[in-house]
């Protein structure tokens, strides 16, 4: 993959996957989100970009009630998956994250076997309905993770025993196994070398044909080569939103602007 | 945006290097120093030890050997009558077979011949009648039998009685001794490995007394200690760590369950004696009581052992499940007690470690009697290990000063074994992440 290569532009309109409007998450004194609202087209890389403790990974677990995890933190306003209200009492996490996929920074595999580590998810969801049925969950997830090659004669070998790179395409591949709607990556490939990276990437970009990918990251690079979307968020704000493109060519915002050109970060 | 033109430049750099290099030597200093007082630490706790396990094997060693008598009795008709049989006078009979070995002893005198009997072991005569009763056929033929020496002759024979002493200051007369070398010399003295010790119970008599009673009643208290404790301590780590809310509640309980693991033992007992023996009227010296009192001990230990097995857990494995939409159950079950399993039984096998040897709230519940059979359930009466050394300690004769240490030896290599299990399974199952 050529490093700087601008992916193509040309979006289909979309509706949008996810809708926020003015959401707030504070830990308990501290502000970390500040009145955000943006709507997420479907089938599309989203990239937030911002210097750190600008609060996109909190942003990001919101959209999976990950935040529902750390007793201090407080999420207010609306945030929308296909029009349903995911904070509402009735949508139980369980079930939102199984159609919101997750993928950490650092690779995350259980310490099981490769094997087992996808097959988690449709085990505890009930998806296969026969053990010749969960092995083709597997072998398709392994396939859509662009690791099937590397592991198909190691499926029973423990997940941990596989490199940085390639541990994080397994949890890539976990994720999906749950045939998730939206897949949320957070800072995915920043514990990864460059080849590594290279290759995740790839991956990203073909997940976009079925996923509504959103990918925090750090890189501004990654952003521009990833993504077709771009938000930058700053001190708990969403400064700007908009076509990666225009972002990186002709931000509205100083504030981008100087982000952009590495003069704050 | 970073304001580094307006920042000072740096002190002289010279003179920084040349006051580090005046630090460096007696921080050198100070880190030797300290190496070797660790190492000191360690000579002496290692010395101690030393000298705890030399003195006890030392003095404990000569009770894993039992001196023995091969006797050939003649079971005659007229003493032990076959119709009669429980009442017989084995101790006649004894006391002929010893005479036919001693030539010189005068067989129609009562004191001589009480005396002959007292070299063997009280034991003889029982087990004598025992292979009769079981045997009938043997009344009219020679038997050879082989009996355990009284514990005065066992000293004797172990070089534990001085024979230079004056002959009233000693348990054996000049007349006693002649007759054990005669014996020995006729080779019917042996003294194999005293596998009596494991498996007869307590006896009021040295060279019958064992340890089968203590050893069952350990494993009787100890049984139910882990049946208790384990679940209950695991289960309210489980929901104190995972579950429960973080409140004040919450914070005094977690301090008076760290209290509860600085109570000292004594205090178990004298509850137990209160609750269990007396509200619920449980038995005494039972093991179903002592194991109870020391599941309430060992409990705040394994509470403690297994939160923090659980916090050692790293948070990117509970992310991990919580992502694939695990529910907060199945990241417990599922992933998180698996990993915190060895860390969990590493610290259940060293509270029931401590459990095996804690004496002082067995006392408290009767666990220090007198009982000369092995428990055959938990609602017996029962000694247990350390309250088997507590009663030999406290008895007079000889045998016993080497039996306690015996004893205490096999407690020690209990725990001992207990700890490597822990260390084995530690290390087995121990994960890099």
């Amino acid at each position: 993959m050529n490093d700087m290569r601008k992916v193509e532009r040309d979006l289909k309109v979309n509706d949008a996957k996810i809708t926020a409007r003015n959401v707030d998450v504070r830990y308990g004194e501290t502000h970390a989100i500040k009145d955000v609202s943006i709507d997420i087209p479907d089938r599309t890389v989203t990239s937030f970009i911002g210097p750190s403790g600008c609060g996109k990974s909190t942003f990001l677990r919101c959209l999976n009630r990950m935040n529902d995890t750390i007793d201090i933190c407080r999420v207010t306003g609306k945030i929308t998956i296909d029009g349903k209200d995911i904070n509402e009492r009735s949508v139980d996490p369980v079930q939102l994250r199984a159609q919101v996929g997750m993928v950490f920074q650092k690779p995350n595999p259980f310490p099981k076997s490769i094997y087992d580590n996808i097959a988690y998810g449709p085990r505890i969801h009930g998806l296969a309905r026969s053990k010749t049925d969960m092995d083709e969950i597997v072998e398709r997830a392994l396939r859509r993770g662009a690791i099937w090659n590397e592991v198909k004669d190691r499926l029973h070998a423990p997940g941990t025993g596989l490199s940085g790179g390639q541990q994080q395409r397994l949890c890539i591949a976990r994720a999906i196994a749950t045939e998730p709607e939206v897949l949320l990556m957070d800072e995915p490939c920043s514990a990864l070398d460059p080849i590594a990276t290279a290759q995740v990437e790839e991956l990203i970009d073909e997940l976009r044909q079925d996923y509504s990918v959103v990918i925090v990251t750090h890189s501004m690079q990654q952003a521009a080569r990833v993504s077709q979307k771009t938000a930058f968020f700053h001190l708990g704000d969403l400064v700007e939103f908009g076509e990666t493109e225009k972002i990186f060519t002709n931000p509205s915002d100083p504030r981008t602007e100087s982000y952009i050109t590495g003069r704050i970060g | 945006m970073t304001d580094i033109t307006n920042a000072p430049g740096p002190r002289s750099p010279h003179r920084t290097t040349e006051l580090i290099a005046g630090t460096l030597k007696r921080r050198h200093a100070k880190e030797a120093r300290l190496k070797w007082i660790g190492l000191g630490a360690i000579g002496i706790a290692f010395t101690m030890l030393f000298i705890l396990i030399a003195s006890l094997v030392s003095s404990g060693w000569q009770a894993f050997a039992q001196t023995h008598i091969s006797v050939a009795v003649y079971i005659d008709p007229q003493e032990v009558p076959a119709e009669n049989l429980p009442r017989g006078g084995f101790d006649d009979v004894l006391a002929a077979a010893m005479a036919q070995m001693l030539p010189d002893a005068d067989t129609d005198d009562r004191a001589t011949m009480r005396s002959l009997n007292g070299i063997l072991s009280n034991g003889a005569q029982f087990s004598l009648r025992d292979q009769v009763v079981a045997n009938p056929d043997l009344i009219g033929q020679t038997v050879t039998i082989k009996v355990p020496v009284s514990d005065p002759f066992d000293q004797l024979n172990k070089g534990l009685i001085d024979r230079d002493t004056i002959e009233q200051n000693r348990r054996v007369t000049d007349r006693e001794i002649a007759w054990f070398d005669t014996l020995k010399d006729q080779g019917a003295i042996s003294k194999p490995f005293n596998w009596a010790l494991f498996t007869n119970a307590d006896s009021r008599f040295p060279e019958l007394a064992g340890l089968k009673g203590a050893l069952v009643g350990s494993f009787w208290v100890l049984s139910i200690c882990f049946i208790i404790s384990f679940p209950l301590g695991i289960g309210s780590a489980i929901y104190l760590e995972e579950f429960a809310p973080k409140n004040k509640l919450s914070d005094f309980i977690e301090v008076n369950i760290n209290n509860l693991a600085a109570v000292p033992s004594v205090v178990f007992g004298l509850l137990a004696l209160a609750v269990f023996i007396g509200w619920f009227g449980m038995p005494r010296s039972a093991p179903i009581v002592g194991g109870l009192t020391l599941a309430l001990m060992t409990m705040p230990t394994i509470i403690i052992a297994t939160r923090a097995a659980l916090k050692a857990v790293p948070p990117s494995i509970r992310e991990a499940a919580l992502g694939v939409g695990a529910s907060k159950q199945q990241v417990v079950f599922h992933h998180v007690l698996p990993l915190a399993m060895p860390g969990i039984l590493t610290g259940t096998i060293i509270g029931l470690a401590q459990a095996l040897g804690e004496t002082a709230p067995l006392l408290l519940i009767g666990m220090n009697a007198f009982i000369t059979s092995a428990a055959s359930s938990p609602f017996d009466s029962a000694t247990a290990l350390p309250t088997q050394i507590f009663i030999w300690a406290d008895s007079p004769e000889r045998g016993f000063v080497s039996r306690t240490s015996a004893a205490i030896l096999v407690l020690l290599g209990f725990l001992m074994l207990m700890n490597a299990v822990a260390i084995y399974l530690r290390q087995k199952f121990q994960r890099k992440w």
